[in-house]
């Protein structure tokens, strides 16, 4: 809260300004003497070299004012380095401009005290090069070293991480024993072991090597890379690279589990789309071409949901997936009862019905929504990722996915092991005279069963729209590589899916590197598709004594 | 004398060449010599929409070869349309020389647009049109030979080997897509100029070609009713009806099978090089497996197993397709969906089995 406008008075004040103005030219040669003498303190001696054009006495006054790390030195600093610093052109006192263009008051930067409004043209900025900046970057994080907030510590370490020099290293050594968390006491570590890299002493030298032996921050391969280039001696050199290797090898093994983790991820997403398939087409032997289009239902479902409840994103993803279960299921049984049963016994018929089917909702959709592709938000907790240390991170929503994907596999498997309806369902799907002949009402379970695998179709569609957008054309996508998924698992065999799917998913992401996105997907169908020839029956075939597939 | 025989008990395959050779002469009879304002007078682009029915007409009597008579579902039959039309297109590109908008002699506009400097090898003779036309049915027969002989071989059947052929037919948009495959990528291959020296924009030439299709939907039939009726046709209709028993009576099914779905390949295939010049671009969207399938409804909706029906089909489907995607776009998806639901619960014979079932009735 300022008691005046300054905009006032600089109105105000203008004409008696331009008094002052004169009188400060003809007193400036006194005044700068004066400021002179007054250089008792590294503040004044550092705002003396700044006015210097030479580079190296700017280098100067960094680390005085580094060195004299108060409050006040910070503020210089991030106002250097804000290019708000700048120099009076009548008196060449050093001034601050406000945070904000607009705010007013430039102030003096060593005394703090208002100078009011200056003219662009009444002032020198302190001219910065990028050693200047980076200089300035460490010096603050050396600042910050002794905040109590851990994170600003935290942040710190890892800024001198990124360039250690000797003089960091020395600093932070005697920091060290005041540090409690054991995160920044390692990072802490590392830029002491790393600013050892570059001192005279040999043993040293090869103690810090040994320290930084399998560390996987960038900025210890980047030291020692370069310190490898430089150094003379070599055995030294044959030591550093040993520990180059055993870094290279830890990355790279990093790198492995996250294109497993990749792969996973994608292969959830796959398995995702074919359990409810490995139901319909695996134990009813139904060709159902509209699964695709029951796995949309369950993406508008949520897209719905989230239209409804806009203030609770999280709990209307969580409720749309009893709601796109209902919904995808009873959409699958209307397409059973309505067509797909008239149909047992003509697969190819019953395929292309069910495709005009998937013309129809496909058309549906895009009449009620428009053919325009809907985003789903993201609740809060799915966004972010797990870092587990600076070379592996996983993100969360793909974490969920997994997690989402298996869930779902072990509820399905419940059902069809442990109730009364996955145990009619079997019976029906191994023979279906005699199920009857038991009593079983065939009909219902097969309109339970299309309805449970659509359902799940459903779920599925929840699921993927958190990955991507929500259009009439998100089923199809999806069709062909879910039935490639349960032919390739084995038909009739839910392990089978879950198998052939995480695999497919990872297959693909160990490709993609290599051969790019689509060319893995062109290679992982051109392989199925010869797989099929070799074992007709897929991974994991049912055994039986049938003569004719 | 022999085509006598083969169409003597073949009423709907007589009313259907018939029919074609009425319209092979009636329509650029149509076109040319009554005035513009009269009422029968057909517009040019009339005559090259219905030279694209018959092309699509010959594709359909090649799935109904297979489906029909041999009992495979092929969902991937759109792909060996694509590869021949393809192989005309890309002698119709070679054709256009220096008048590109690049100017390169040899090269075609894309590939200057994408900095190559050679013409790739597989580009090689397609600036003749022999070579061409020897491709137009060599690619398509080549991988349906191949992948024939893998699936036969390992006895994949029903559904898994049609899930296969979509699969396959995917796998090849996915591939055409790709801009490195040398094909035109996204926008396929167009702009051509001309056909054997012919001017592909004169009214002449786009009557050439719809006589041309005709002409050649007539040979297709007569050779399909050939294979039909003779000795390998009915030993197809047997591995239809029951696989192994015929496999077990000592018959080498899976080369009965190999020839018959190579060769209606090889006709899907001279289909699509008739469709090409008459449309005037071939794109990586025609081998969606959203084609194949409708071209497995033309043969449904006309009635499988009967060739002219499946011709029939075509024609009709596309009229309505032509008509509904102008007048009413929002529809026409949703009259698709209900004819395959329509057609196989309702009339698993087609039109032509009802009205066979009507004539045998009355």
């Amino acid at each position: 809260m300022k008691p005046y406008n300054p905009e006032q008075i600089s109105r105000h004040m203008s004409r008696l300004l331009n008094w002052i103005l004169l009188l400060a030219c003809l007193t400036a040669g006194q005044l700068s003497a004066l400021y002179a003498a007054e250089s008792d303190t590294p503040l004044h001696a550092a705002a003396e070299l700044f006015k210097s054009k030479k580079f190296d006495q700017k280098y100067q006054a960094i680390q005085l004012l580094e060195s004299d790390g108060s409050e006040q030195a910070k503020e210089i600093l991030v106002a250097l380095m804000d290019s708000r610093l700048y120099t009076l052109k009548r008196d060449q006192r050093l001034i601050m401009l406000g945070r904000r263009s607009g705010s007013p008051g430039a102030v003096d930067a060593l005394t703090g005290d208002s100078v009011g409004d200056v003219a662009r043209g009444a002032m020198n900025k302190i001219t910065l090069n990028n050693r200047m900046r980076s200089q300035i970057r460490n010096a603050l994080a050396m600042l910050d070293l002794r905040n109590p907030d851990r994170l600003k510590r935290l942040a710190a370490v890892n800024q001198l991480l990124d360039r250690p020099d000797a003089a960091s290293a020395a600093l932070i050594q005697s920091l060290l024993e005041q540090e409690s968390d054991e995160q920044i006491r390692e990072a802490m570590e590392i830029v002491i072991a790393l600013g050892k890299l570059s001192s005279g002493d040999k043993t040293e030298r090869l103690a810090a090597v040994e320290l930084l032996d399998g560390n996987i921050h960038p900025a210890v391969r980047n030291g020692l890379l370069k310190l490898q280039q430089s150094t003379d001696d070599e055995a030294f050199a044959a030591e550093i690279k040993q520990v180059l290797d055993n870094i290279k090898a830890t990355l790279q093994f990093y790198s492995l589990v996250e294109n497993i983790f990749f792969g996973l991820s994608l292969g959830s997403v796959l398995v995702l789309a074919a359990i409810g398939l490995a139901i319909t087409f695996g134990v009813m032997g139904v060709i159902n071409m509209a699964h695709g289009e029951l796995i949309m239902l369950g993406a508008y479902a949520t897209y719905v949901m989230q239209l409804l409840m806009p203030e609770h994103i999280g709990a209307a993803l969580l409720l749309s997936i009893p709601v796109a279960f209902v919904i995808s299921g009873l959409v699958g049984i209307g397409i059973e009862r309505g067509v797909i049963r008239f149909l047992y016994g003509r697969s190819l018929e019953t395929l292309l019905a069910t495709f005009g089917i998937s013309l129809i909702l496909q058309q549906t959709v895009r009449s009620i929504f428009s053919p325009l592709n809907r985003s789903v938000e993201a609740p809060s907790w799915m966004s972010g990722s797990w870092e587990i240390n600076s070379a592996l991170s996983l993100t969360l929503n793909r974490l969920y996915i997994i997690a989402f994907c298996l869930l779902v596999f072990a509820a399905l498997f419940l059902v069809l092991k442990r109730t009364p309806l996955g145990l009619q369902v079997r019976a029906v799907s191994q023979n279906r005279a005699m199920a009857r002949a038991m009593g079983v009402r065939s009909e219902w379970v097969d309109a339970m069963t299309f309805g449970l695998g659509s359902g799940i179709a459903g779920v599925a569609g929840v699921a993927l729209s958190q990955l991507t957008n929500v259009g009439p054309n998100l089923g199809q996508s999806y069709i062909i590589d879910s039935f490639m998924v349960v032919v390739f698992g084995g038909v009739g065999n839910l392990w089978g899916t879950l198998v052939s799917g995480m695999g497919l998913g990872i297959a693909n992401k160990f490709l993609e590197p290599w051969s790019g996105a689509v060319l893995a997907k062109i290679l992982v169908l051109v392989f199925i598709i010869l797989f099929i020839q070799k074992r007709p029956r897929g991974l994991f075939p049912q055994k039986g004594r049938a003569a004719e597939g | 004398m022999g085509l006598l025989k083969l169409l003597q008990q073949d009423r709907g395959g007589q009313v259907f060449l018939g029919l074609l050779a009425l319209a092979a002469v009636l329509v650029p009879l149509l076109n040319q010599l009554l005035p513009e304002s009269h009422a029968l007078h057909l517009s040019t682009y009339t005559v090259t929409l219905l030279g694209k029915y018959l092309a699509f007409a010959l594709l359909a009597i090649a799935v109904d070869l297979a489906w029909g008579y041999l009992g495979i579902l092929s969902l991937g039959h759109g792909a060996f349309f694509a590869l021949g039309g393809y192989a005309m297109g890309m002698y119709l590109m070679r054709q256009i020389g220096e008048r590109g908008v690049y100017g390169d002699p040899v090269l075609p506009d894309f590939m200057v647009f994408l900095n190559w400097d050679a013409l790739p090898w597989f580009w090689y003779g397609f600036d003749m049109f022999w070579f061409a036309a020897l491709m137009v049915m060599l690619a398509p027969g080549l991988l349906a030979f191949v992948f024939g002989w893998l699936a036969f071989r390992s006895r994949v059947t029903g559904v898994y080997l049609s899930i296969m052929t979509q699969a396959l037919t995917y796998a090849l948009m996915l591939a055409f897509f790709r801009n490195e495959m040398g094909f035109g990528g996204n926008n396929g291959l167009t702009d051509f100029k001309e056909l054997l020296g012919f001017d592909l924009q004169a009214d002449s030439t786009r009557i050439g070609l719809f006589v041309v299709t005709a002409l050649m939907l007539a040979l297709g039939y007569i050779v399909c009713r050939a294979i039909v009726q003779s000795r390998l046709g009915r030993v197809a209709v047997a591995v239809r009806d029951a696989e192994d028993r015929t496999r077990f009576v000592g018959y080498r099914v899976e080369h009965v099978k190999l020839a018959i779905f190579t060769f209606s390949a090889v006709l899907a295939g001279i289909a699509g090089a008739l469709y090409v010049p008459q449309v005037g671009i071939i794109n990586p969207g025609e081998f969606s497996p959203l084609n194949s399938i409708e071209i497995v409804i033309w043969v449904a909706v006309g009635g499988r197993g009967t060739l002219y029906g499946a011709a029939a089909g075509a024609l009709m489907v596309n009229y309505g397709k032509t008509y509904l995607t102008g007048a009413l776009p929002e529809v026409w998806l949703f009259a698709l969906g209900a004819l395959f639901v329509l057609v196989t619960i309702l009339l698993p014979r087609g039109l032509i089995g009802l009205m066979k079932r009507r004539g045998a009735t009355s």
